[in-house]
């Protein structure tokens, strides 16, 4: 009997349609990423300069290895900072 | 076994045009005289650090790109530490990706530099 107050909705409750993610260096076929350009890399660290995770940026787990690893390069000869606020 | 290693470093901003040109060149020389063959040497100049290393937030980037035997490394990051003008630099080596990705940028740098 409780149930008959639960409430139903009409339509199903459309949760949001995820866009299909896919890994850019796969599509674009870039096969190095180099730790010198700065802005490339920029795009994949949010603003605390902290690196995005994988689910966010849709990349596969090989690219998302060689991207880590130019960021902390690129983070040891101070070209991205470590920590930072509102970078963009 | 002759391999394509890249490295960058930073010198101090305090020094002038003059020492930055030695510093650079004597480098350049450790390495001529190892028997490493430079392929591509690049001078960024004066640029702002992301965050101050010892107290300072500029200094002169420099990279150097070039073949040599692994033994070669050592000696050069011995000397680098030795250097105080060098606030930080870092090496590694290039695998075939990256020696190819860095011919294409040679390529693009040298023909920006005919039309400039």
């Amino acid at each position: 009997m409780a149930q008959e107050g639960a409430v139903r909705y009409l339509s199903p409750v459309a949760v949001d349609l995820q866009k299909k993610k896919y890994c850019r260096f796969k599509k674009s076929r870039i096969k190095y990423i180099d730790f010198k350009d700065a802005t490339f890399l920029k795009k994949f660290l949010n603003e605390q300069g902290k690196i995005l995770p994988r689910r966010v940026t849709g990349t596969s787990l090989k690219y998302q290895r060689k991207v880590a690893q130019a960021v902390k390069r690129a983070r040891h000869i101070a070209l991205l900072p470590y920590v930072t606020d509102l970078m963009k | 076994m002759v391999r394509h290693y890249e490295t960058v470093f930073i010198l101090t901003p305090v020094l002038s045009e003059i020492q930055v040109k030695e510093a650079v060149k004597k480098f350049k020389d450790i390495l001529t005289n190892e028997g490493a063959k430079i392929e591509n040497e690049e001078n960024w100049g004066l640029k702002k650090l992301a965050y101050p290393i010892q107290k300072k937030s500029t200094g002169f980037y420099t990279l150097f790109q070039f073949e040599a035997e692994g033994s070669v490394i050592e000696k050069l990051e011995t000397e680098f530490r030795r250097d105080e003008r060098i606030i930080r630099f870092l090496s590694f080596r290039l695998d075939k990706y990256a020696v190819e990705y860095s011919v294409k940028r040679i390529n693009r740098l040298t023909e920006t530099k005919k039309e400039a």
